[in-house]
């Protein structure tokens, strides 16, 4: 630490969303904070350390162990008014939810005819690569992808895990935000906010013109890694960070393989009936006079998510994995 | 023994791809059977026998295109006895003849009757003139613009003139017998049916080898292999590139692939295309060279929409180049046809309802009856007037485009029959699926744009025909009655008439014997 302190102040992933909560929590009195464990011990992966002391037991509420109970007591508050932010430690647990979030949460507006907004952020994490095995570490935002009625948000820098609980607050539909557990150790130089923090656009992380990487959350840096080492072989590859799951930017999608006109699409979840494969249809169905050939995509394999080390790289998408789909499309 | 040829189904067509034979070898079809599925520029046909006999040969495969003229297959003698109809199930024929074996087949006009289905030749055949007459309609040119040949590997057939003499053959004696009991019911999955009508192969000539005998997906490729042999096979290309090279004018055929299974990749596609210095970026709207995207198969529909303005731009062109016309018009009082209308639906089901259209058509077909030199056709420099009042009625399709199909014998319909005669043709050209009669023997045409909303159409000719009749929108207009200014519906009635046939005198007497017979709608 010593030498950095002259620098920059860097910051992490996790700290950037304890900050966008902080704000939150300070900018509205509506807001509070609710979810296992993000009171008194800091959160499941300390997001929320030291709020509880900052806002008090109010506003940074420790819940008991039932996702249904304290998710639909979040939609009961936003019904009433309130601005809930809900925490879900993983994916896996949020299923027990299921039922509040996709028959109330994301219905209720439809079924009043207007006139029951829920407006309900639910963050929670996804996603592998930290040993947690098969119960911890699915990547199920794509089933989340599914439903209308919500807003899927896939926050994959530290800007945007910055910058875009805000708006997602301001949604008058519920957001839900899907943290990839490997990030929230990934620091560096938080840049101000800019415009481009929005819930609607997609985002070329790098402009490319040989073949699109389309990914999101957890896998863009793995795209950008392998990127760059397209860029040492010759092949200009670009980065597509979709970052809202639902609704998804097309145009960005269509606009990039119509500049590249072949197209990776990277996902952590599984292959079928995953997110990677509602964007290759997307691509097939708009773009496919632009292709110049078939879409590739690399997922996860399709087995419980191992827990030992080795076993789990195999199963998750890696850097070499998404060259050599890059090869397949371009050579 | 006779041919049955690709037909000219308007003045229009030179050329016609052959979507599906209805009939087998060994059927007994009928003068006015259809036979066979023709796609033209504008629509898809269903193409009536004007023989009686035996098809004895199928000499074009489905899926190619042929001039018109080509003959497509052989007609001979009946064979059959009428007490012996066709036996309705195919019997299993596990030595199925058919396809892998004989990959030069479908192009070979001289192939031998198939097995099992004796051909017993040359039974002299009467004349049965008054068919013959009906069956070779007056002949159209086949236009003979100077279209680059095709480069489709068959031979190219076309004889000078697009009809040889067939011999009739028998009249029958039986009666009518459905022509081809057989093909009832083909079972086959949606996938089979899919390849089999990408591949333009007819299901009914497959033998399925699938449980139950369904033709399975294997059966329908052997089929396509079977042929393909004169068909150039499919290019493995992406869609960019087979983009590309139609905006480029590149035939794929000739480019050598380096993608994956040496497919044609987009730059392939750029390095063939002429010109040392093809853009990277594709030209846009480059105009389309003919024969980069008129292969000798079935064509999509978004082709199809081009392939029909063209053919429309190719005959609306030349008949305004060649026909001279006078126009006249006129303005007529419907009041007493409206009036009878209205009180005929009341007293009708929804079903049998009429609409003003009818009572126009009607009237427009007895004054063509009434005033003959304006129903007929005008080829080789004489008039020749028309047999039967068969009523074109021009029907704009969904997707654009036109098509004028024919109300045959229109003038003796009543009118309850016009108008269902009216829903069929029109729903039936909508489907694409006229019969081949309808599309080719208008003898004059109406143009009806009144539920358009215009007032009035002044119409072009459709070649070879000499008159064309427009109506516009029943509108209700003051007007002078009995001395008196009232208010009537009124319709304006126009027509364009070819001056080589008729002076406006014929032209001006005709719209007057239309609206005669529009003051006294019961006698429609």
């Amino acid at each position: 630490m010593g030498d950095d302190e002259n620098r920059e102040p860097k910051t992490t992933y996790r700290e950037a969303m304890r900050e966008a909560l902080r704000e939150a929590l300070r900018a509205d009195e509506r807001v509070f904070l609710m979810g296992e464990d993000v009171g008194r011990y800091g959160g499941c992966f300390g997001v929320s350390l030291g709020l509880l002391e900052e806002f008090g037991p109010e506003r940074v509420r420790d819940t008991p162990l039932s996702e249904s109970a304290f998710v639909g007591a979040g939609i009961g508050a936003a019904l009433a008014g309130m601005r809930p932010i809900v925490e879900i430690m993983t994916v896996n647990f949020s299923l027990l939810a299921l039922d509040q979030i996709l028959n109330n949460a994301a219905t209720l507006l439809h079924m009043s005819g207007g006139q029951l907004p829920v407006p309900l952020v639910i963050r929670m994490t996804t996603g592998a690569g930290r040993q947690l095995a098969a119960q911890h570490s699915h990547s199920l935002e794509g089933w989340y992808a599914h439903i209308p009625g919500i807003r899927v948000l896939a926050p994959a820098t530290l800007e945007d895990a910055r910058h875009m609980l805000a708006p997602a607050l301001a949604d008058r539909d519920p957001v839900l935000i899907f943290e990839h557990g490997s990030l929230y150790n990934v620091s560096g130089e938080l840049l101000p906010p800019t415009a481009s923090v929005d819930l609607d656009h997609a985002a070329i992380r790098r402009p490319g013109t040989d073949i699109s990487l389309i990914t999101y959350g957890g896998s863009l840096s793995k795209a950008l890694g392998a990127a760059d080492e397209l860029a040492a072989e010759g092949i200009s590859a670009e980065v597509i960070d979709l970052r809202t799951l639902r609704p998804l930017d097309d145009a960005a999608v269509t606009a990039s393989v119509a500049r590249t006109h072949r197209a990776v699409v990277i996902d952590e979840a599984w292959r079928t009936g995953s997110l990677a494969a509602e964007v290759s249809a997307r691509i097939a169905e708009g773009s496919f006079y632009e292709l110049d050939a078939p879409v590739e995509r690399v997922c996860s394999a399709e087995v419980p998510m191992p827990y030992a080390r080795r076993l789990e790289e195999a199963a998750l998408p890696q850097t070499a994995d998404i060259v050599a789909a890059a090869h397949r499309a371009v050579d | 023994m006779a041919e049955f040829t690709m037909p000219s189904l308007g003045a229009d067509m030179d050329e016609g791809t052959l979507l599906e034979w209805l009939v087998e070898p060994g059927d007994l079809v009928h003068k006015g059977d259809p036979v066979a599925v023709v796609e033209t520029a504008k629509s898809t046909i269903e193409v009536e026998c004007f023989e009686t006999g035996t098809m004895t040969e199928l000499l074009v495969e489905p899926g190619i295109t042929v001039p018109v003229g080509t003959p497509l297959a052989r007609i001979g003698p009946m064979t059959e006895q009428p007490g012996e109809p066709k036996e309705p199930e195919e019997p299993e024929e596990p030595e199925e003849p058919e396809e892998p074996e004989e990959p030069e087949e479908p192009e070979e006009p001289e192939e031998p009757p198939r097995p099992g289905k004796p051909e017993k030749a040359g039974k002299a055949g009467s004349p049965a003139e008054a068919e013959q007459a009906e069956a070779r309609r007056p002949v159209r040119h086949t236009t003979q613009r100077g279209r680059p040949a095709e480069p489709s590997p068959q031979p190219e057939r076309r004889p000078a003139e697009p009809s040889p003499q067939p011999e009739p053959g028998p009249v029958s004696v039986s009666t009518p017998s459905a022509p081809s009991a057989a093909r009832e019911h083909i079972e086959a999955g949606p996938l089979a049916r899919h390849l089999a009508e990408d591949s333009g192969v007819d299901l009914e000539t497959l033998h399925g080898s699938g449980p139950g005998g369904r033709v399975t997906r294997t059966d329908v490729e052997a089929a396509v292999a079977a042929r393909a042999a004169p068909r150039a096979p499919r290019v493995r290309a992406s869609p960019l590139a087979r983009q590309l090279a139609a905006e480029l004018g590149v035939d794929l055929a000739t480019v050598t692939g380096t993608g994956r299974k040496s497919s044609v990749r987009a730059a392939d596609v750029r390095r063939a295309a002429p010109g040392p210095s093809a853009p990277p970026a594709p030209a846009p709207a480059t105009p389309v060279r003919p024969s980069a995207v008129r292969p000798s198969v079935a064509r999509p529909s978004e082709d199809r929409a081009a392939a029909m303005r063209q053919a429309i731009a190719g005959l609306m062109t030349r008949a305004n180049r060649d026909i001279p016309h006078y126009y006249l018009s006129t303005t007529m009082d419907m009041a007493a046809a409206m009036e009878w209308m209205h009180e005929h639906n009341r007293r009708s089901p929804v079903g049998e309802r009429l609409l003003p259209a009818a009572l126009l058509l009607k009237a427009a077909a007895l004054a063509a009856r009434e005033v003959p030199e304006l129903n007929g056709f005008w080829t080789d420099d004489h008039f020749t007037a028309g047999e039967g009042v068969h009523l074109g009625v021009a029907v704009s399709l969904r997707d654009g485009g036109l098509v004028a199909p024919a109300l045959h014998h229109a003038d003796t319909l009543a009118l309850p029959q016009l108008m269902t005669a009216l829903k069929d043709l029109v729903t039936r050209a909508r489907a694409g699926r006229l019969r081949g009669s309808e599309v080719s023997d208008a003898t004059i045409t109406v143009t009806n744009l009144g539920d358009q909303g215009v007032e009035t159409v002044f119409g072009v000719i459709y070649p070879p025909q000499v008159a064309l009749v427009g109506f516009g929108r029943v509108v209700d207009r003051p007007c002078a009655v009995d001395g008196l200014l009232g208010v009537r519906p009124m319709v304006t009635a126009s027509l364009s008439a070819d001056h080589r046939a008729t002076d406006g005198a014929v032209g001006a007497r005709y719209l007057t014997v239309v609206t005669r017979l529009l003051q006294n709608p019961e006698q429609l």
